[in-house]
């Protein structure tokens, strides 16, 4: 649910709960774009060509 | 046949044999299947739910995997946020079976609610005064956390391994898999609890009300205690099975013994706040809304103190002294036996909670109800059994779930004799074009 959705109401309740799950997918998700972001660089600067 | 696949160093069974043993659990859960696609097809008519169990087995099922799953946030807590790195040696195996109880949670409630094609609604239509709801929320978003726990352990097999672009993906989710550990802690806290809490917040149960922390029941806090104490005893439970069936030492039991350690504290101090809360409960919160202790345990054909006495000492205090005492834990069997009493406790908890919970008669017209599930929902129960066998059989076979294994499994490398290794130059010759040892073809 967004705000601009019809049953949306600017209350303790809808921003806690709403704002819980915006934090915890924003976390998984910027923490996945920064590592597969990062893992494009270091494979397009020949990293990863030996095993530890 | 898929010997390049099989991890560097460790053994294991032909292939032929390992996909007969898939074919029969393949099997169970074929027949787990057909039932979840008569209650899909058909409806909830196909189980024995009704007005008086509107929560049943599957709820049961979900609580308790939920519970038994504990292990994987709890052992990522303790490795990745304080630093026990000897939990590294058990870490894989923790995260593969957390992945399978909560993608296994999902799946039942795929079933339950009846139209899964409406599963989104809970996050688009949110019912924000629902503990359900956060349930929901945290459920999905630590499932999410347990699969980015999990995909490294997939890259890591000896083919994908070999790709620089995976290797790199793998090693990067490595590095900052504390982010994701510290988040999927924080997600645990709040689902396991909200499981709780929505029982504890019934005040037109007396069987399952407490008294409360601001908006939160003693059940919320019982319940993500008891998941962080019982959980890892799902995990030493099922590496001991495992060792048992591969006839192989997998995990370094320095390992084992710090996790248990771990959790018999957390037991003994989870038992000690429970017998508290059981006992204001009998003699406070019952009697205040009019009811005694005996009214929940009596006049029925199956619910008597017998099952407050087997959550709360037999599969209670037992398994936690036992796990506390550094003799006992360190016994092999004394180690098996408070685990598996642990695995039954948690199990009858939330058996009680939501099963007993329904079952008590609340009004003066009321009588005991009693529910026995019908085959479908013990087969869609049996499903996710099933499935996790072959989730495991599968990571075990192609993974490095159990990093110690060919350490602590040295293969000793026949020695043939002298005109038979001449003859079979040839043969050694084909083996080291493929990469392999001999040992490891």
């Amino acid at each position: 649910m967004f705000p601009f959705n019809f049953e949306w109401i600017w209350d303790a309740s809808h921003l806690i709960f709403m704002g819980g799950l915006w934090y915890a997918l924003s976390i998984l998700g910027a923490g996945m774009t920064f590592i597969v972001i990062k893992t494009i660089i270091d494979t397009a600067q020949g990293k990863g060509g030996h095993h530890h | 046949m898929d010997s390049a696949l099989i991890p560097k160093g460790v053994k294991r069974c032909s292939f032929f044999q390992f996909m007969g043993g898939l074919g029969a659990v393949g099997l169970v859960l074929a027949w787990g299947v057909y039932a979840m696609l008569l209650c899909w097809i058909k409806g909830l008519n196909q189980t024995n739910m009704n007005d008086y169990y509107g929560f049943a087995l599957w709820i049961w099922a979900d609580l308790a995997v939920i519970a038994l799953g504990g292990g994987a946030f709890f052992t990522g807590l303790m490795k990745y946020v304080f630093g026990k790195d000897e939990l590294k040696h058990i870490i894989n195996f923790a995260v593969l079976i957390g992945f399978i109880c909560y993608s296994s949670a999902l799946l039942i409630l795929a079933i339950d609610v009846g139209q899964p094609l409406r599963s989104w609604y809970i996050f688009w239509h949110a019912n924000v005064h629902s503990m359900l709801t956060e349930v929901a929320f945290c459920l999905s978003c630590y499932f999410a956390v347990l699969t980015i726990e999990y995909i490294p352990l997939i890259l890591e097999n000896r083919q994908i391994d070999k790709v620089p672009f995976w290797h790199n993906l793998s090693h990067n989710m490595h590095t900052y898999m504390a982010v994701f550990a510290a988040t999927g802690a924080f997600l645990s806290f709040f689902h396991q609890g909200s499981l709780g809490g929505v029982a504890g917040v019934m005040f037109g149960r007396p069987f399952a009300f407490r008294e409360h922390l601001f908006i939160w029941p003693w059940t919320f806090f019982l319940f993500t205690w008891s998941a962080a104490a019982y959980g890892p005893c799902f995990t030493i439970w099922l590496v001991r099975i495992t060792e048992k069936i591969t006839g192989k030492k997998l995990v370094r039991e320095t390992a084992i013994q710090l996790l248990a350690k771990l959790a018999g504290w957390m037991m003994f101090t989870y038992i000690i706040a429970k017998i508290i809360d059981t006992l204001y409960w009998a003699t406070v919160t019952a009697p205040g809304l009019g009811f005694t202790l005996k009214d929940f345990y009596s006049n029925n054909p199956f619910y008597g103190f017998w099952i407050l006495a087997a959550e709360i000492v037999v599969c209670g205090v037992v398994p936690a002294v036992m796990l506390v005492m550094p003799k006992v834990r360190q016994n092999p069997y004394g180690l098996f036996i408070a685990v598996t009493l642990g695995v039954i406790g948690v199990s009858l908890n939330r058996w009680v909670m939501v099963l007993q919970v329904m079952a008590v008669p609340i009004m003066q017209f009321d009588q005991w109800v009693m529910y026995i599930p019908s085959w479908q929902e013990v087969a869609t129960t049996i499903l996710p059994v099933a499935y996790g066998v072959i989730l495991v059989m599968i990571s075990y076979r192609y993974l490095p779930v159990f990093p110690n294994e060919a350490e602590l499994n040295p293969i000793e490398p026949e020695t043939p004799p002298v005109v038979e290794a001449e003859t079979a130059e040839s043969d050694d010759t084909a083996g080291a074009e493929q990469g392999l040892t001999p040992a490891e073809a």
